[in-house]
């Protein structure tokens, strides 16, 4: 089966629907997948529901997809970047579900391993809890969370090879294994699709089985916070 | 006079220990990397899944793909290890992470910690903080004693969505030092130049021992 399609257009072919729940890798704007967020912004899908740690920023990440109204409801564990979101969000036009970072990252774990739920420390005493199960295990309570299976995962890495084994590069791996693992299909878009047998099989950070296609395309990779310090002079 | 959010960063950085893995908030606790005692070995852990956090880059050495959890560029050191988030949150959730030094909206003399939202103003998350507070070893407080309008947020409750109850083990304020005790805080140290006066006018908890 070839896993490699030429753009993100072809690569999102027949798999989006209105209403749809999608997984996106990426942290901040880092690690984002660029290519497919544009994809879905040309093919228009309305109605989407998004798991992704944050909502990107004004005019760039999932923040284009805010712009255009596509999507629904957001979930997320940080929001604070984003004027266009504050200003749905405070006119009622847009839902937020916020999950705790490591439980947002453990439900999409969880759900691409076959797990529907699972039980934290996390969040208990809090609204968090609020309405879901608690139960004590050796003195201490914890609060059942469900594991998260989305319709599509959307996903950015550094390098794959054809059959979609992949590598990423520094912090830019974040959600994205596990935003790939919960998809019921996952389309990735990477830096540089490598020949069959470059990559060491023992350096593969997610093996090809959770890929299902797979884009190369020039990336953006916009800073969100720019630090630096001095030369000593 | 006060500790100043430095001499705050360097309290807080005393009660490191050789070895640890620490995960320090966004703001004061940030400086704690600078006071980092001589001959304490610290690994800092950034939950976007990173540990070794270095230095800011030098000017034109940022990499967009090497950020802290805010979203700052940073460098990697020679001991550093990259990670997805959720085997991050595991580290964190499993208790491998020996001490989080975290900013505070309020913390009541229970360790409650209330730090991630203010109803009816904005809504920005809670980010890592919930599981921080829930997993980590140690939950230390770093934070200014009052609010901008001279009110205690050392509280004998919080008025605020909590992020974690009973959590906080150390509060470090522009006062003084306070352990999180049975039946209410223990002041085990004053900021130089606070009477003991002026510490308890300022504190709404019950102080104990």
């Amino acid at each position: 089966m070839k896993k490699v399609y030429k753009d993100a257009t072809a690569a999102l072919d027949g798999l989006l629907f209105d209403g749809m729940l999608i997984a996106a890798g990426g942290f901040g704007l880092c690690g984002i997948p660029e290519l497919l967020i544009d994809g879905i912004k040309d093919a228009g899908t309305k109605n989407l529901t998004v798991a992704s740690n944050n909502a990107g920023v004004d005019g760039f990440g999932l923040g284009i997809l805010l712009q255009t109204r596509q999507i629904k409801k957001m979930i997320s564990s940080y929001v604070g970047e984003n004027a266009e979101f504050m200003r749905q969000y405070l006119a009622g036009e847009l839902e937020i579900e916020f999950n705790p970072q490591g439980t947002l990252a453990e439900r999409m774990r969880a759900g691409g391993a076959g797990i529907p739920g699972f039980y934290t420390r996390t969040g208990v005493g809090t609204v968090i809890a609020e309405g879901k199960e608690l139960k004590e295990f050796d003195g201490k309570v914890y609060v059942l969370e469900r594991g998260l299976v989305a319709d599509l995962a959307i996903v950015k890495a550094w390098k794959a090879d054809p059959s979609g084994n992949l590598v990423f590069r520094k912090a830019a791996r974040n959600f994205n294994p596990p935003a790939a693992m919960c998809g019921k299909v996952c389309v990735v878009e990477v830096e540089e699709i490598v020949p069959l047998g470059s990559l060491d099989p023992d350096h593969i950070h997610l093996p090809g089985v959770y890929v299902h296609r797979l884009i190369q395309g020039k990336h953006e990779k916009r800073i969100e916070q720019r630090t630096t310090r001095k030369r000593a002079s | 006079m006060p500790w100043t959010r430095e001499q705050m960063a360097a309290r807080a950085a005393k009660d490191l220990q050789d070895g640890w893995y620490v995960n320090l908030g966004i703001g004061i606790p940030t400086l704690v990397s600078n006071y980092i005692p001589e001959g304490i070995s610290v690994t800092l852990q950034s939950e976007n899944g990173m540990l070794g956090m270095g230095p800011f880059p030098f000017e034109g050495e940022e990499d967009p793909d090497l950020i802290n959890a805010g979203k700052q560029t940073i460098t990697e050191l020679p001991q550093t290890s990259f990670f997805d988030s959720a085997t991050s949150f595991a580290m964190i959730r499993g208790g491998k992470i020996a001490m989080a030094i975290l900013g505070a909206m309020e913390v009541s003399e229970e360790g409650d910690l209330a730090n991630w939202m203010i109803p009816g103003k904005l809504v920005k998350g809670m980010g890592g903080a919930m599981d921080l507070v829930a997993g980590v070893g140690r939950v230390v407080v770093v934070m200014d004693h009052t609010n901008k309008a001279g009110e205690s947020k050392v509280l004998k409750k919080c008025t605020l969505p909590l992020t974690g109850k009973g959590v906080v083990n150390k509060i470090i304020t522009n006062l003084g030092v306070m352990e999180v005790v049975k039946g209410g805080l223990k002041l085990v140290e004053l900021a130089d130049g606070v009477g003991e006066a002026e510490f308890r006018a300022a504190t709404e908890a019950t102080l104990v021992g």
